[in-house]
């Protein structure tokens, strides 16, 4: 005689089954590092040493007070208030003048798409090599064009009141391509047939078509980008590895760049994770409070 | 104060190559409840979507009492418009999709924002008014209840209610739905049916409804313009369409039960099986001629001239449907009321009909004959007989 298992018993085998390996994945994967890295963010473990000690808060405290760390954190900050805002706002306009070229000519639509992308898809760190020649202070195009205007030139990548924005600029370049691909998806989701009842009811074209059906419902992806954006310009790093080294004199110096500095560079691997959990709290905070203030207005279904 | 007369006259719709509509011309009294009806691709929402000016005609004129509306937008032609979908504004609450096209029409951009109520007079004067005009048209509809909703919490139901209240706001001269009630279940279309006659009732303005619904044109409307390929190619009262249809395809399309169409050689003196005992009152020329007969003109009589054998039965309760082979194996439908003994597969049955509801087409064309089929006289039976 065969022994069988409650049903209830059985259920939940099935369903161990089913979740264990991806639930085991992540704790392993994701739950585990994100763990050892909070741990050792208290301690004063440089890597490859013996052992190490507990120093309590102490990496914080250094992160936050000492310049050099304070640099990195406002740097970040900066960087981010200037590239989420305005690659989104400068996507949102691409993706609207595509959207409208793609109702009558669908070629140009799609070559503008894809120039509009390729930042996107190339390597940053090859993109960057391209940059740093538009911005070289001599030979530059940047300072050339300006000479021609009579404007005097700039050292774009090496004065400290300059840097930070430099690469703000090259960060919204990069993300502009992005952004639009995911607000042009949100375009071709609203029903044409909404356009059609806002025309019905006096909906004049424009800003007031915009404002009264296409803003509104493009919330869903807007909030979408609006996380995505952020994740993206908190973990700015290519540019400034390649283009500045986090310099001059720190200037350009980011949360990233910083904990691939003690990390990777002078092995501290306790500050490093003290950087990393401080980066890890910024972008969870932000993506919370995104979700949490929007979600409720943006679904409507 | 206009009044909803609406004309087409000689409307093409070209898209590149393809005509979507070849030379519609139809006119709409003020007032009337109208239907375009046909087959989905036929032309009938791009005719309506024309009107409203959602789309220009490639030629032709659109007049909405007696005046050229060419280049005017859809809310200066003041028409409203319910779409299949309903096409309200999810983002929106219920009162505040009914209030767009008041706000839209009677305020500028600066007191339409948000809050301005409480900072400008004549916004807060306006608003009032809206307000108060929204209500009336909700209690009309009966949605008070649920004005402070959002789309997606309504049924089907619901949310068409709202989306005619939004069309009603404004007072326009005429409405134009383009299937309406198609997204609805069959017993709510019943019922919301009812009443937008009883709307139309009410209001007095004209309506244009697009459907391809034969049973939705057949009972609602005072006019039903027949469309298949981009052509009106009948228009009249319900009752012409059904009496008198133009041609073989509208027969087909219009009626309850699908016509039984018996295709016979005209050439020949004589009639063949199963309509021996009839002839054409007049001569008639065309190859081939295509006889309709709906399933209800069929009336069971013992004495009838139409012989065949019940094959199967179909019962529905008010009446059943019989599908009888006739003499010359030809198959028909007939409708057979369920009062008295029902036919069995089997059976011997006889039908008679009304010479005027037997519809003659030509064989090729398809076109409506003049000719009536009719029963033979004994008279002639006996001229064409051997006794001479």
């Amino acid at each position: 005689m065969t022994y069988r298992l409650p049903p209830a018993v059985g259920e939940a085998l099935t369903n161990a089954w089913l979740v264990g390996p991806a639930t085991v994945g992540m704790l392993v994967l994701i739950f585990g590092p994100v763990l050892a890295v909070a741990v050792l963010s208290f301690t004063d473990y440089q890597l490859g040493a013996q052992g190490f000690a507990w120093i309590g808060l102490e990496n914080y405290t250094v992160l936050f007070t000492d310049p050099i760390g304070q640099r990195a954190v406002v740097n970040t900050l900066i960087y981010v208030a200037i590239v989420m805002p305005a690659s989104m706002i400068l996507a949102l306009l691409v993706a609207l003048g595509v959207h409208r070229v793609a109702s009558w000519n669908a070629t140009l639509a799609g070559v503008l798409r894809t120039a509009y992308f390729m930042p996107v898809a190339g390597t940053l760190v090859a993109m960057a090599t391209v940059w740093q020649m538009l911005m070289h202070p001599n030979v530059g195009l940047f300072n050339q064009v300006l000479e021609v205007v009579g404007v005097p030139g700039q050292e774009w990548l090496s004065d400290r009141g300059i840097v930070l924005y430099s690469l703000a600029v090259i960060g919204i370049w990069e993300t502009v391509g992005y952004n639009m691909v995911l607000f042009l998806a949100g375009l071709t989701a609203i029903p044409e047939h909404l356009y059609d009842a806002a025309e019905i009811d006096g909906v004049r074209p424009g800003w007031d078509r915009f404002w009264t059906v296409t803003w509104p419902l493009l919330g869903p992806t807007t909030l979408f980008v609006l996380v995505v954006t952020a994740a993206r310009a908190f973990r700015v790093f290519e540019t400034v590895a390649t283009l500045t080294q986090g310099g001059p004199g720190f200037a350009s110096d980011t949360l990233v760049y910083a904990m691939y500095r003690e990390g990777f560079v002078y092995f501290k691997a306790g500050y490093a994770s003290a950087v990393t959990m401080v980066f890890f709290v910024f972008v969870l905070t932000l993506t919370l409070v995104q979700f949490g203030v929007l979600e409720r207005r943006v679904h409507y279904r | 104060m206009s009044s909803g007369r609406i004309e087409l006259k000689d409307v093409y719709r070209r898209y590149g190559a393809t005509t979507a509509l070849d030379g519609i011309s139809l006119r709409i009294a003020e007032g009337s409840f109208t239907t375009l009806l046909g087959p989905s691709g036929c032309g009938k929402s791009t005719t309506l979507r024309i009107v409203a000016g959602l789309e220009p005609q490639s030629a032709g004129q659109v007049l909405i009492d007696g005046r050229d509306v060419a280049g005017l937008r859809a809310a200066e032609r003041n028409i409203a418009m319910v779409f299949q979908s309903y096409a309200l504004y999810p983002h929106m609450t219920v009162r505040q999709n009914i209030n767009l096209p008041l706000a839209m029409r009677n305020m500028n951009v600066w007191q339409r924002l948000p809050l301005m109520d409480r900072l400008l007079a004549s916004a807060r004067d306006l608003e009032a008014a809206h307000r108060t005009k929204v209500r009336e048209i909700a209690s009309l509809l009966d949605i008070e209840t649920l004005l402070d909703r959002k789309p997606s919490q309504l049924s089907g139901g619901q949310k068409q209610r709202a989306a005619v209240a939004r069309a009603l706001v404004r007072d326009p001269v005429a409405f134009l739905l383009d299937e309406p009630l198609s997204n609805l279940d069959v017993k709510l279309r019943l019922q919301m049916r009812g009443e937008l006659v009883d709307l139309h009732q009410r209001t007095g303005r004209t309506f244009v409804y697009v459907t391809h619904d034969q049973a939705e044109a057949m009972s609602m409307s005072d006019q039903i313009a027949v469309m298949m390929d981009g052509s009106i190619v009948q228009s009249g009262t319900p009752r012409a369409i059904y009496e008198r249809p133009a041609t073989r395809e509208i027969a087909a399309f219009v009626g309850d039960h699908p016509l039984n169409l018996v295709e016979v050689q005209a050439s020949s003196s004589e009639l063949p099986e199963p309509f021996t005992s009839f002839a054409f009152d007049t001569r008639l020329t065309n190859d081939t001629v295509v006889i309709g007969l709906r399933p209800e003109v069929l009336v069971p009589a013992d004495d009838g001239l139409l012989a065949g054998r019940v094959a199967r039965i179909e019962y529905l309760g008010s009446e059943a449907v019989a599908t009888v082979v006739l003499a010359g194996d030809r198959t028909i439908r007939a409708v057979l009321p369920t009062h008295s003994a029902l036919r069995q597969p089997g059976d011997e049955i006889r039908f008679n009909f009304d010479s005027d509801h037997a519809h003659l087409f030509d064989g090729s064309t398809g076109a409506r004959l003049k000719a009536r089929l009719v029963p033979r006289s004994p008279l002639r039976a006996t001229a064409t007989g051997p006794a001479s």
